[in-house]
């Protein structure tokens, strides 16, 4: 009994002294070493899992990235494969209340659920990707991968052989239909006997049908597949096949050792950093941002040997001037599917034009679902 | 060779299982708990294997969600919709009509009450309410009869005919979301306009998003409890799933009887999908349910048909879903782990259920038989 009373006091004790050294670190000028109890904390909500060689991968790379680059002085943790309904309010709202000082929420549908707990946690900051709507301490970003759908595209126009080139495709939303389009474009330019095929499978992530979907376009004779879906089957499906693909969201090279060509890329790190540091040194502000090949937060991933090397300069020289801003993708004449012209010559289309994008350009095989 | 391994079976486990008389109600009862007990020991075994500290993970998982208020209240959101398809899919169940359909009754009843809320988006009468949950209700009974019309007429399996109305229900939910009830200030992505303040259900409390659908909840346990402990057509039901042909030579509805229970659990889905739109996430959105309707079957068969034990199923399965969370931001464990606690779950509870009709008895040694072969394998 007394021995169980000693060791009380001492544990009381033990706590009052590292008590005590917490306040003296506190108290030290701010030259200190930061304590890790100090480090910003930084939440992640993922809406697959990180593992996936996408969208959710890309997010993950630049969390790690901000580890990297700020050690200590920084904490991150995330929730993976968190569904776009109910649920995440609350898995947002937990961060929020647990201490996260900066939280990244990463999908489209979590738009609605980050605004109301933004507005119930004033104090804590919040960053949606690819939404379209702002708070005080709720800003949104998203990166420009129809850029990089662009180069893609000259290169697939140049490769192809029987003009048709397939496109696995989640859903028909203004994002991926631009990525059709910039996509299309590239290859319209160079080749504009080819045609792109689209199969959407309505889904994000489902590696089987993503493969199902490319055997269904290489059986309508396509020779080079690209896919805005999270997996690499499309690029596995290519390889096992025989023929090129192209990736998306991350380098897929090591998926498709002879078929892949290049990936578009995201580029989220430096982005992230940025932000961090913002609400570290306490300046973070509310943006609206959509950087891209200029920022760095959209690239090309290396490209394959089988692509000739006038190919490759043209790609050099079209990336220069989107990244210089001399060019934009869609600068006039961009034609509709019927030829109509929709964006007229010396003329480009707005970034809310871009935003809300719901036809196809010329070039592009299939109608778009709609209402 | 073959006899002389089971001899060695039965030396080294020296029981048997057999069949008992009748089944064991004591057994039905203590199947879960045991499996519960199998889950949190493989749990412990896991968690030190991935080298954390197994106290401290169980308590995330299974303590720290509902450690306050508030994470009670995010439970009650989880368990609403889970026990109002778990009570309707019950009633199928217990007159042994396999209904997996509630997922496609919930979207159905979310869709119509969804585009009900968005006719009255500029309507500030509370009044609304009213024919949103009504055109809740109707749109998943009507998704409901249209099994329970194949069911009935065409002697179509259940089984087959709601798996694949599921399939048709997440369609056209994806065809309005994309299509006619797509936000027009939306910049074309796939979801309506919010709701009006006036079309979503009243907060049980300002400061939390738990809202009266619990209360359906409740109303649809004690109201179904009743109807099958103390209701003729409860008995009924319950004869039907015992014994169809008794139920036939007692001159029962069978026919009458498979639309009631089809059409209530359509309804009772169809007030659980419009009551998570206007509820929690406020518009339509592709993903609506994430998997309530599934995840109710489970339910179902964890509560032992019992409302009781559908209720106390329903909040541990809402629980997982919310430790699977806690684990992965206190601890960066795996999401992964949500998916094998459930899975370890039915496993020890399908399991375990063999205990009900079977007993495991040991093997009296004059049970033993007098082969050769058995001796030299034993000696």
């Amino acid at each position: 009994m007394k021995f169980v009373k000693t060791l009380f006091t001492a544990s009381a004790l033990a706590a009052a002294i590292t008590g005590c050294s917490d306040t003296s670190v506190e108290d030290a000028p701010a030259a200190a070493q930061v304590a890790p109890s100090d480090a910003v904390k930084v939440g992640f909500v993922y809406v697959s899992p990180t593992g996936d060689a996408g969208w959710t991968h890309s997010h993950d790379q630049a969390r790690k990235y901000v580890e990297s680059q700020l050690g200590d002085k920084v904490e991150t943790t995330y929730v993976e494969s968190v569904p776009e309904g109910a649920d995440a309010e609350r898995v947002i709202q937990n961060m929020a209340s647990n201490g996260h000082n900066l939280i990244f929420t990463t999908s489209f549908g979590y738009m609605n659920p980050t605004l109301k707990v933004a507005k119930k946690f004033p104090n804590v900051k919040f960053e949606h990707a690819s939404g379209y709507k702002q708070a005080d301490n709720m800003g949104s970003y998203f990166a420009r991968p129809y850029q990089a759908r662009y180069l893609s595209g000259l290169i697939a126009g140049s490769m192809t052989k029987s003009d048709v080139i397939g496109y696995v495709a989640a859903f028909p939303i203004p994002e991926v239909v631009r990525g059709i389009n910039a996509f299309t474009k590239g290859v319209q330019e160079v080749n504009p006997n080819a045609k792109v095929k689209v199969v959407w499978v309505s889904t994000w992530f489902d590696p089987a049908k993503e493969r199902e979907a490319a055997e269904t376009l290489i059986l309508q004779n396509a020779d080079i597949l690209t896919q805005h879906t999270d997996s690499a089957a499309v690029i596995q499906t290519a390889e096992a096949k025989g023929i090129y693909a192209i990736g998306y969201h991350s380098d897929m090279s090591e998926y498709g050792k002879k078929a892949h060509l290049t990936s578009a890329v995201h580029n989220w790190g430096p982005l992230y950093l940025e932000k961090v540091k913002a609400v570290m040194e306490g300046n973070w502000k509310k943006e609206n941002l959509w950087i891209g090949i200029a920022e760095g937060a959209t690239d090309l991933a290396p490209i394959s040997d089988a692509v000739p090397a006038d190919v490759k300069a043209l790609v050099a020289k079209k990336k220069a001037a989107l990244k210089a801003g001399t060019m934009r993708v869609f600068d006039g004449p961009v034609k509709d599917q019927s030829g109509a012209v929709k964006v007229a010559k010396d003329s480009t289309m707005s970034d809310g034009d871009l935003s809300g994008f719901n036809w196809y350009v010329e070039g592009v095989a299939g109608k778009l679902p709609k209402s | 060779m073959h006899s002389s391994l089971n001899a060695i079976l039965e030396t080294l486990f020296p029981f048997k299982i057999e069949k008992r008389p009748s089944d064991s109600k004591l057994m039905s009862y203590l199947s879960p708990l045991i499996a519960i007990s199998l889950t949190l020991i493989s749990g412990w075994l896991l968690f030190i294997a991935l080298g954390v500290d197994p106290f401290t993970a169980l308590y995330t998982f299974f303590i720290l969600p509902i450690s306050d208020f508030y994470g009670w209240t995010e439970l009650g959101i989880k368990v609403a919709p889970l026990l109002l398809c778990a009570m309707g899919l019950s009633l199928c169940f217990k007159a042994k009509i396999w209904n997996i359909g509630a997922e496609g009754q919930f979207i159905m009843g979310a869709l119509g009450g969804g585009a009900m809320a968005l006719a009255f988006l500029e309507s500030e009468s509370s009044w609304v309410l009213v024919p949103i949950l009504m055109a809740g209700i109707l749109s998943g009974l009507a998704w409901s009869a249209i099994a329970a019309l194949l069911k009935t007429h065409f002697k179509a399996n259940e089984i087959l005919t709601t798996i694949m109305l599921n399939y048709i229900a997440l369609n056209a939910l994806l065809y309005c979301v994309h299509g006619p009830l797509k936000d027009p200030e939306g910049f074309n992505f796939p979801q309506s306009a919010l709701f009006g303040d006036a079309s979503l259900l009243p907060l049980l409390h300002d400061d939390y998003r738990l809202n009266i659908s619990l209360l359906f909840g409740l109303l649809a346990l004690t109201a179904i409890w009743t109807l099958m402990s103390r209701s003729w057509i409860g008995y009924q039901i319950n004869v039907l799933g015992e014994d169809a042909a008794a139920a036939k030579y007692a001159g029962f509805k069978e026919k009458t009887l498979s639309w009631f229970a089809l059409l209530t659990c359509g309804a009772l889905a169809g007030l659980a999908g419009v009551s998570e739109a206007t509820g929690p996430v406020g518009q339509l959105v592709p993903q609506i349910s994430p998997g309530y309707g599934y995840a109710a079957i489970i339910v179902v068969f964890l509560g032992r048909m019992h409302p009781v034990g559908i209720l106390l199923a329903s909040m541990l399965l809402g629980l997982t879903y919310m430790g699977g969370e806690m684990v992965q931001m206190e601890m960066t464990l795996p999401k992964s782990l949500t998916g094998l606690f459930q899975g370890m779950l039915l496993f020890f509870l399908l399991a375990s259920d063999l205990l009900i009709s079977y007993r495991i008895i040991r093997i009296k040694k004059t049970a033993m038989p007098s082969d050769p072969t058995h001796a030299v394998s034993q000696g």
